[in-house]
Parts: structure tokens; sequence; C-alpha cells
């Protein structure tokens, strides 16, 4: 759990209830809640409290682009995953959007040439690995379990949730081939009891090609490694085998900036309320959701329970 | 065109990171080591990071390693960088233990550099100097 509250003056008092209320709902035993000041008349780090500003944007490596190739190329050299292979996720998906009007790419077809073929941005990454930035919005509400029983909608609940935060430049990442993603959702799993086999949707944050492998093999869909086979093995559809991204992902739906990543949860609660009649799977009753930011170095996941009719 | 007359974005030097930066203008590099965990500390901290000792003293680095991993940028996210692509940036593993991101200049992105070993050599960017890699062969050094 990681959490920067700026409530001005009330910070301190606003960081004491939500440790407890972390520690209540089982995120965490022990929070440390820390604020504090300098007087120095220098910084005593880049005037922007960021080594990727002083040590990597000099070296032309600014963006996310750079970070998530570099996670690509670590990943096809150690396990031989191939362009080949993460075009085939990126297709997957793309069929899917055409099932959803709200995606931007809905009504383009593409194909795994189509891929291979569009421009290198950042090698080994390709222009349609690639999130497209958009404009939009997403919006969810939470309530108590009471109360949504009382409301017209199936009930979904957050069954399980975890979140690491392990570095900041990716100079620093523990491992270039595996993220915080793996105890995220190992314990969000452990909460709500269930396992990879459990689950009806996957729910992945794809910003680029490279994090479907990767987040398939944190979740235990494969072994470490097999990512970029297990794309190719699989049927992604509503009503394939293992359902994932049902919305076409963000790289089909598009990034509306942070709404891009929630649209992984709104899919999600659709398709546990049984609320998507295009595209709808059959009694779907768990959902992983993951999250990841800056440079793979923080993530965050979530199991959702629905109903099902299992 | 208007981007070449755009600056190449630098560091912007601290307190804790100014001896880095004066030691790549005379042709040097030094990383941090912790006097108490004996680790070697990169980028510049005010603490160590493996042991939370202050006692960090700057070492000169024997400027070889080896690259952990590379990427081609041929669209760059800053628009200054346009001219130099593709340009390789690696991330290299010092023989003194940390990993640093840099460019790779004497090589092409298509080619396979991943374990390869690398010499550090200094370019001028702007007002400071960038501490950048080149191959070498194992043993010509």
């Amino acid at each position: 759990m990681s959490n920067v509250v700026d409530l001005g003056g009330a910070s301190g008092a606003g960081m004491a209830w939500r440790a407890a209320a972390a520690i209540n709902s089982g995120m965490c035993e022990t929070v440390l809640c820390v604020l504090a000041n300098t007087r120095e008349a220098e910084m005593p780090r880049s005037p922007n409290r960021n080594p990727i500003r002083e040590f990597d944007t000099p070296f032309g490596a600014s963006g996310a682009n750079a970070s998530y190739a570099m996670i690509a190329q670590a990943h096809m050299h150690a396990y031989g995953t191939t362009s080949e292979q993460l075009a085939t996720g990126v297709v997957a998906q793309r069929k899917n959007a055409q099932r959803n009007p709200n995606a931007i790419f809905h009504g383009k077809h593409l194909t795994v040439k189509d891929v291979l073929d569009s421009p290198m941005v950042t090698s080994p990454l390709r222009l349609l690995e690639i999130v497209m930035p958009c404009a939009g919005g997403a919006a969810f509400i939470v309530t108590s379990t009471k109360r949504a029983r009382m409301l017209q909608q199936p009930l979904v609940e957050i069954a399980g949730a975890g979140e690491k935060v392990t570095h900041r430049a990716i100079s620093g990442a523990p491992s270039l081939t595996s993220g915080p993603l793996k105890p995220s959702i190992a314990n969000a799993y452990k909460q709500a009891g269930v396992g990879a086999k459990d689950i009806d949707l996957l729910s992945f944050y794809d910003c680029y090609s490279i994090m479907l492998p990767v987040t398939a093999e944190d979740a235990g869909f494969c072994k470490p490694g097999e990512g970029g086979r297990w794309l190719t093995e699989h049927d992604f559809s509503p009503e394939g085998d293992l359902p994932m991204n049902t919305h076409g992902g963000q790289l089909s739906c598009g990034q509306a900036d942070l709404a891009g990543g929630m649209s992984h949860i709104i899919e999600a609660v659709r398709q546990l309320r049984g609320n998507t009649p295009d595209r709808q799977i059959a009694n779907a009753e768990h959902a992983l959701v993951t999250g990841n930011g800056a440079t793979l170095s923080e993530a965050v996941a979530l199991v959702l329970r629905g109903k099902g009719s299992k | 065109m208007s981007q070449k007359t755009l600056t190449k974005p630098g560091p912007h030097p601290t307190r804790v990171s100014q001896p880095f930066w004066d030691a790549t203008s005379q042709g040097q590099l030094i990383v941090q080591r912790c006097q108490d965990c004996e680790r070697s500390v990169f980028y510049p901290r005010q603490r160590c990071p493996y042991c939370w000792s202050a006692k960090l003293e700057w070492h000169e680095a024997s400027g070889r390693g080896v690259i952990a991993s590379f990427i081609g940028v041929y669209k760059p996210g800053h628009p200054a960088f346009i001219d130099d692509a593709p340009y390789i940036v690696a991330l290299v593993d010092l023989e003194e233990g940390p990993r640093m991101l840099s460019n790779v200049i004497n090589r092409s992105p298509d080619e396979p550099l991943i374990g390869q070993t690398v010499e550090v050599v200094f370019e001028a960017q702007g007002n400071v100097t960038l501490p950048k890699f080149r191959t070498v062969k194992e043993g010509s050094l």
C-alpha cells in the first residue's frame, strides 16, 4: 500500500484514518505515515524530485516508451519472446473491440502483419503495440455492501486487492521481466481466496503489448517466460477459454490518460453484472483487474467478485 | 527546422549530485560507495538505499559494464533528439554493481547487444559532459 495524501494542513490527520482503513481492510498490518520538510537552500534532489529527470532524460530516454521497450527487449532476450507473439495479443484485443462501439478503433480491423508493418517507435516496440492517447473519462461509485444490496444493479464486490511500489527510474527496477504486479496479484488472490484458475475475465492493464505476457506470467496463467507462447495458445474472446480485455483494452479503446486504466475496472464490473449484451461472458464470477504505472514501478491488482451463476 | 534550435534537456545538478557531474567534465566516472555495507550506489543519494547509512563516499568506477537491456529510439519523446534518431539507450550494469541508463554510441539498434561488454566514453551536451558507452571486445582493454 502506497498513498500520497495531500490535504494541505489536514494531511497528517488525513493519513491517520487512511492508515487505519488500510489496516482494517487487510491491505497491510502496519503503516508508516511520513511528512517532512527541509530548510536547506538547495533541494537535495532534482527540482522536481525525480531521478528520471536528471539521469534518464538527458540521454534521450524520456517517457514510458523507453522503460517498457527495455522490458520487452529483456523478455525477448531471456525467453525468446517474439514480436509476432506480441502482435497476436494486440490483434486478439482488436477483435474484441469490434464488439465495443465505444472503442476508438471500433470498425478498424487489424492483422498481425499490420502490427509488424507499423513504424518502429522505440524498438522492439512498434506503433500499434503502444497505446494511443485520446480524450475521455471514466468513473465508478463505491458504496457499502448493505447499501449496494438495496440498489437495482447486481452486487459486485472488491474481493481482494494488492498494491506494491518498487522503484522510480527503470535503472532501479528489481527485475526487467517481472514487476510489482506479481506480489500485488498474489495479495489480491489471497484476500479473495482464489487463484488464476478461478478468474473468468482477465482485465489486464495494456499500455504496451509486452504487458499482456508479463501480466499473465505475474498472475500465474503461465510460467515465467511462457507469456509469448501463451498469447498464441488461447482464445481471448468473450466465448473463449480465457476472456481478456473484452472491451478491447486500452490498445483498442485509446488511453484517456488515467481514465484509460479505469476502463479495466468498468469493463470488469459490467461483465460481472451481466451488463454487456454484445460481448457477455457466460456466468462470469471473478475478474482480475490490474494497473501499472510509471516505469512498471507501481502496481495494483483487484479481484472483483460478482454473483455469477456457477 | 525549428527543432534544430531546441536544446537537449540537461541535468540540473544538486548539492548531492554535483560531484558526479564535476567528475564527468574531467573525464571521470565516479559512483558513491557505502562505507558501512560496502555496496556501490547510483544515482547519487544522501543515504545508502540498502542500509540507510549516511557514510557515502565517491570512488572512481572502472568505466566498464555489461548491457542488461537496450532500446532503439526511432521517435524521441523530446523533439531535440529527433536528428539523432535512431539512437540506442541502454541499461548498463557497472562492474561496481549499480545499473546506469545511458547511450551506446557505436552500434546499431537492430543488433543483439544484451550481455555485451561496454566502456565509458564522455560526450559534451550543452554545458555538461554525459557518460556514454561503447562496446568493446572482451579482454581488449
